[in-house]
């Protein structure tokens, strides 16, 4: 299980579309090998067909594909993007932050599921998030949620 | 009662909504089923009520169950909201 460590979490990243955003958070997983490249290509899917749902909240998105379309370890990445892109949605664009889910079928998932619903519940974090220059300082936020 | 969260997958962000929602119902001492699941699979579940984005909403138009929308998954103002709102206590 990994969630949000250094070598799969990148700030500052300049993408052009929406969906340049997906595939940047699904690369992080699939260079440390907890995804296939097949997973990245089930996430752009799954946005081209069921739209920009996965927008959770403003300025957050959670793309994601299924355990099945090829998930070596349970996994939660994140883009912090550099400039803000949209993403079709009405209410919540545009995105700044983009998590990609490594979605397994463990209770893993559901562990690494509490763990980004925790610190996205509160708004102090997603500005910390948005605004972090380095993994240092994005370390502090995990760690300070960790103890809180 | 049985309540449906409700995304495209039924994987990750239905799964989301439903850790706040069933902490939202516990919080108003609300008794609740609450299942996550992906669109296609709702239209054929039975449930008094589904949660859902406003982006798959349209897709859940004419199910029996009554469906409204959180439109942030992580704002629990917004969510304690819609289920007073349309779930009577």
């Amino acid at each position: 299980m990994k969630f949000l460590e250094e070598n799969i979490v990148k700030v500052g990243v300049e993408v052009a579309d929406a969906e340049s955003a997906i595939e940047a958070a699904g690369n992080l997983l699939f260079t440390q090998g907890l995804v296939e490249r097949s997973y990245i290509e089930a996430m752009k899917n799954s946005f081209k067909e069921n739209g920009p749902y996965f927008v959770l909240a403003p300025q957050i998105a959670i793309p994601h594909a299924r355990p099945e379309d090829g998930v070596n370890e349970a996994s939660v990445s994140m883009v912090q993007l550099k400039n803000p892109i949209k993403f079709g949605h009405a209410s919540n664009d545009p995105v700044r932050l983009v998590f990609g889910l490594g979605a397994s079928s463990s209770d893993e998932h559901l562990t690494l599921l509490r763990e980004l619903t925790s610190l996205l519940n509160n708004q102090e974090n997603v500005e910390k998030l948005t605004n972090a220059k380095s993994y240092d300082e994005i370390k502090n936020i995990l760690e300070m949620e960790r103890l809180g | 009662m049985k309540i449906l969260t409700v995304c495209g997958l039924g994987q990750g962000t239905s799964l989301i909504l439903k850790m706040n929602v069933e902490q939202a119902l516990a919080s108003k001492g609300i008794s609740a089923d609450v299942e996550h699941t992906d669109v296609s699979t709702a239209s054929s579940m039975s449930a008094d009520y589904i949660i859902t984005s406003n982006e798959l909403a349209e897709s859940l138009i004419g199910h029996s169950a009554k469906v409204f929308i959180v439109n942030n998954y992580f704002d629990m103002d917004e969510i304690n909201k819609a289920i007073d709102e349309n779930i009577a206590g």
